[in-house]
């Protein structure tokens, strides 16, 4: 008998966009279960450390200043419409989480407190110390605990699954303990299964980032969207590409090159350190390339701030940079380079997490919805700013999961076969069967992440995108033939890390190609063979259709503008 | 330089599903961790190596095991701290708990505890319209508890947990204290008088491995001592445990050392004649050996006992 679990609404992934959805589903009242790689506070949700924000107008900030800092911040790639919602429902969700048991700073008077956070020219970043990711995710999954939401720890997620008519039916998964494969059916699936990190190396990401989520609603036949805006962070620890969080310098950190000098006032004389993450991360990779690094590093220098604040606002950095740098921050600068960090593009969703065209159609995988980093509204555009991303997780999250709890209440069971069951073991099987050679997972994946860094990083060009382009096929090649070495049943990690790189191969893939495609330089996304931004050609966003046979179908999708006309943007 | 690592292996598919110890010798950087060695290992030498690691900067535990006899983060650990003169490094899975394969260990347990602590706020009255009021101060306080990152570090050294695997333990406690402590919650004394249950807060034996081992600083045996104090405060009904702290102190104020027989009587209570013959034979062997312990108007106070008294006012005097 094959085993079959049937939900409501079924979560894949439980970082904050997954925890905060599942429990909107709940309380849409549907069953909803969370199927996840790892125990829910092991995701990467933990790794945000600088904080969340939103513009409170109790405390005299507005909305539209929020809102049009991350219009900005994107380089006015980011939907308008989807960006208003962000900054007008921030508010409410922060207090929502406070209630929640959220331990937010506080000021002397009691209320929550606030740090600046770059791209914005307002303290609005609301935070707990600098592991203000960890501190929500811990309550999330408090909440679900209270609320008994049924969890599927370490699972993995092989495939969306579709009735006859191409509507979206639940996934198929093994349980990573056992090997048992199991259907998991659901009227509507929630993918919010997280970023991409480890297509790059280094990258600030867990070694969980892998692009699961946005393989699995590719192949599924949703749409991706602005692959090529990937997000290199300015401080980054060299080697292992560990992050420091922006609140170092949102507390006033200094960054200096090898001369000693604050280089940022020749590239952002107003803002400084807090332009946006893409302006400042070129800057510092511009600095090192003419020689004014030491070592491929600038300097972040916390020592004027005082060992007080440092102790008590930036406690996990003065950690980090001690245990993984050897570097004592209230007595020394520490060396930091730009590191590739988040992806700005995803799975096409609309303002409720559907998997919707424009005219309000399902495109694609009807019954699909995705939220946070896995999704692309677009609000991020080419550019995220700091502390917008948990923020994103949130708001987005909480809509998606409302949205589809109501559409399930529409919907009737799916009619799934137990085929999908026996062909994803068959699969399964078959890669564990392959002979052995000499090549290994961890060597493709290796050169993988070597190639993106080097061709699709800070300065991307026509030749280096091109031969990268050739370099990922070939991997994809060795990947189809590459042996697996554990060929138990029980915890066989290997296995995972070979469906894992499969799902990258698709993320370099994509990337690559919207990198090609979108012949001009916006965001992160700078081309030296076309410098300038064209606002004329490409105020508009790449979507890339999978096909199994042959290249992605492309398609274009002009950006929402609301009230904020595009301008030249400078810091 | 050249390290070797003795790693603890298990393979429950194998024939004879016996845990074993593999060596592996392995080219060390300066920089690099032991999680760093062990993914090294598990790329280039055995790929079926088996651990749990994500993040790798201490933030998402996962990679909590054993290092040279005590729970850590493998992220965490340097390499060279352990092996600058050729040292082996010994690797094994957490303890207190089952091990599925190799070094990843089955969990299910620990959150459970976790859960039984009933661990989400619970505030009294209505909502507020905006934040909850609460001072920097206590906000602050909290900070260094919700650290806490649930690697199971703490859980897998505690001594008192391999005596009785019932013991909630420490992780849960903190956990538990972190409610207690937010001005936020209105549950306190309910949760301490779970917690007064046994296998609860009194069953601590106060061997301070857990604040020794935990990567984050959490100290849960502090927490568990806070927790007991707030208990004995707010009056929870009295145990063996709080009997035995009260008694315990009030000895060694009146006589400046302890009267262990006394400590016994006040501790389980003289009427309590099924505890008291129990302790009979050991009285008696002690007897025999004539070990038995002076008590009650025999036992005088120490010489200078006047002068402990005052430092047990002066501590009660401090706010």
């Amino acid at each position: 008998m094959m085993t079959a679990y049937e939900f409501d609404v079924l979560v894949m992934g439980a970082g904050l966009a997954g925890l905060r959805a599942a429990l909107a589903a709940h309380q849409a009242g549907v069953t909803v279960a969370v199927i996840t790689k790892v125990h829910p506070v092991r995701s990467h949700s933990n790794a945000a450390q600088g904080g969340i924000n939103a513009a409170l107008t109790d405390r005299g900030d507005k909305w539209e200043e929020h809102a049009f800092e991350t219009v900005k911040g994107s380089d006015y790639l980011g939907d308008q419409d989807a960006v208003e919602i962000l900054a007008q429902e921030a508010g409410r969700d922060i207090l929502a989480l406070e209630h929640m048991g959220v331990i937010f700073n506080r000021n002397e008077d009691g209320r929550l407190g606030t740090r600046r956070f770059g791209g914005q020219q307002r303290a609005r970043t609301f935070f707990v110390s600098d592991f203000t990711g960890q501190a929500l995710l811990h309550v999330l999954y408090e909440q679900v605990m209270k609320a008994r939401l049924p969890v599927f720890e370490e699972w993995f997620v092989t495939s969306l699954v579709k009735d006859e008519h191409g509507q979206c039916g639940g996934v198929v998964a093994f349980e990573i303990r056992s090997g048992r494969v199991a259907l998991f059916k659901a009227k509507a699936v929630i993918i919010a299964a997280g970023g991409l990190g480890r297509v790059f190396e280094p990258s600030t990401n867990a070694l969980i980032c892998t692009g699961d989520g946005i393989a699995i609603a590719y192949r599924g036949g949703a749409p991706l969207m602005d692959m090529e805006m990937v997000q290199y962070h300015p401080t980054t620890l060299r080697g292992k590409g560990l992050l420091l969080s922006e609140a170092a310098r949102g507390e006033g950190a200094y960054l200096l090159n090898a001369d000693g000098e604050r280089f940022m006032e020749q590239y952002a004389p107003n803002m400084m350190e807090l332009a946006s993450r893409d302006v400042v991360s070129r800057a510092e990779q511009i600095e090192i390339n003419e020689g004014r690094g030491s070592n491929g590093c600038v300097l972040l220098d916390c020592r004027h701030l005082g060992k007080a604040v440092i102790r008590e606002r930036l406690s996990q950095i003065l950690e980090e940079a001690k245990s993984f740098a050897n570097i004592d921050l209230t007595e020394e600068p520490v060396p930091v380079c730009p590191g590739m960090h988040y992806i700005m593009g995803g799975m096409k969703t609309d303002v409720e997490g559907r998997c919707w065209d424009p005219a309000g159609r399902w495109q694609g995988v009807p019954g699909l919805f995705a939220a946070g980093e896995v999704a692309c509204l677009s609000l991020h555009g080419g550019n995220r700013l700091g502390a917008n991303s948990l923020l994103d997780t949130v708001v987005f999250g909480r809509r998606a999961g409302r949205c589809a709890g109501e559409y399930a209440k529409t919907r009737p069971h799916p009619r799934i076969g137990d085929a999908v069951v026996k062909d994803e073991e068959h699969g399964i099987k078959r890669i564990l069967a392959r002979p052995g050679t000499d090549d290994t997972v961890a060597r493709i994946r290796h050169e993988m992440g070597r190639t993106m860094t080097e061709s699709l990083g800070l300065f991307r060009d026509q030749e280096g995108m091109t031969l990268a382009q050739r370099t990922i096929a070939g991997l994809r090649e060795r990947w189809n033939r590459v042996a697996i070495h554990d060929k138990g049943q029980v915890f066989n990690t290997s296995l995972v890390r070979a469906l894992e790189l499969d799902f990258m191969l698709d993320c370099a893939e994509t990337i690559t190609l919207g990198g090609l495609t979108r012949t001009e330089s916006r965001g992160a996304h700078f081309r030296t063979d076309c410098l300038d931004r064209d606002d004329e050609h490409w105020l508009k966003h790449v979507l890339m259709y999978h096909r199994p046979d042959g290249p992605p179908r492309l398609d274009f999708l002009p950006v929402r503008v609301t009230r904020w006309e595009p301008q030249v943007r400078v810091y | 330089m050249l390290t070797t690592f003795r790693i603890r292996r298990f393979n429950p598919e194998s024939e004879s599903p016996q845990p074993y110890f593999e060596d592996y010798a392995l080219v060390t950087e300066r920089s690099d961790t032991v999680l760093d060695a062990l993914i090294r290992i598990r790329e280039t030498v055995d790929e079926s190596l088996t651990l749990r690691c994500s993040c790798r900067g201490a933030i998402c535990g996962s990679c909590g095991m054993r290092i040279n006899g005590h729970a850590t983060l493998a992220c965490k650990t340097k390499v060279a701290a352990l092996a600058s003169s050729g040292e082996t490094i010994h690797v094994e899975p957490m303890n207190n708990m089952p091990v599925i394969k190799d070094l990843v260990t089955d969990m299910a347990g620990f959150w459970e505890k976790i859960r039984h602590v009933q661990p989400w706020l619970q505030p009294t009255g209505p909502e507020p319209e905006g934040e909850y009021l609460a001072s920097p101060d206590a906000m602050n306080h909290l900070t260094g508890v919700m650290g806490c990152i649930m690697c199971g570090a703490c859980v897998s050294d505690c001594a008192a947990l391999e005596v009785n695997p019932d013991f909630v333990g420490p992780a849960a406690l903190a956990k538990a204290y972190r409610f207690v402590a937010d001005p936020r919650d209105g549950s306190g004394s309910s949760r301490l008088t779970a917690l007064n249950n046994p296998n609860g807060m009194w069953d601590c034996t106060r061997c301070m491995e857990c604040i020794e081992v935990c990567p984050k600083g959490v100290g849960a045996m502090d927490r568990i001592m806070t927790l007991r104090a707030k208990g004995i405060e707010q009056g929870v009904p009295s145990t063996s445990g709080s009997r035995h702290t009260e008694a315990f102190a009030e000895i060694i104020e009146r006589k400046g050392r302890l009267d262990e027989p006394m400590l016994a009587v006040r501790t389980f209570g003289l009427t309590n004649f099924k505890q008291m013959f129990s302790f009979l034979p050991m009285v008696l062997r002690a007897f025999v050996r004539g070990k038995l312990p002076k008590s009650g108007p025999l036992f005088r106070p120490i010489p200078g006992a006047d002068r402990i008294r005052r430092l047990f006012r002066r501590a009660k005097e401090r706010p």
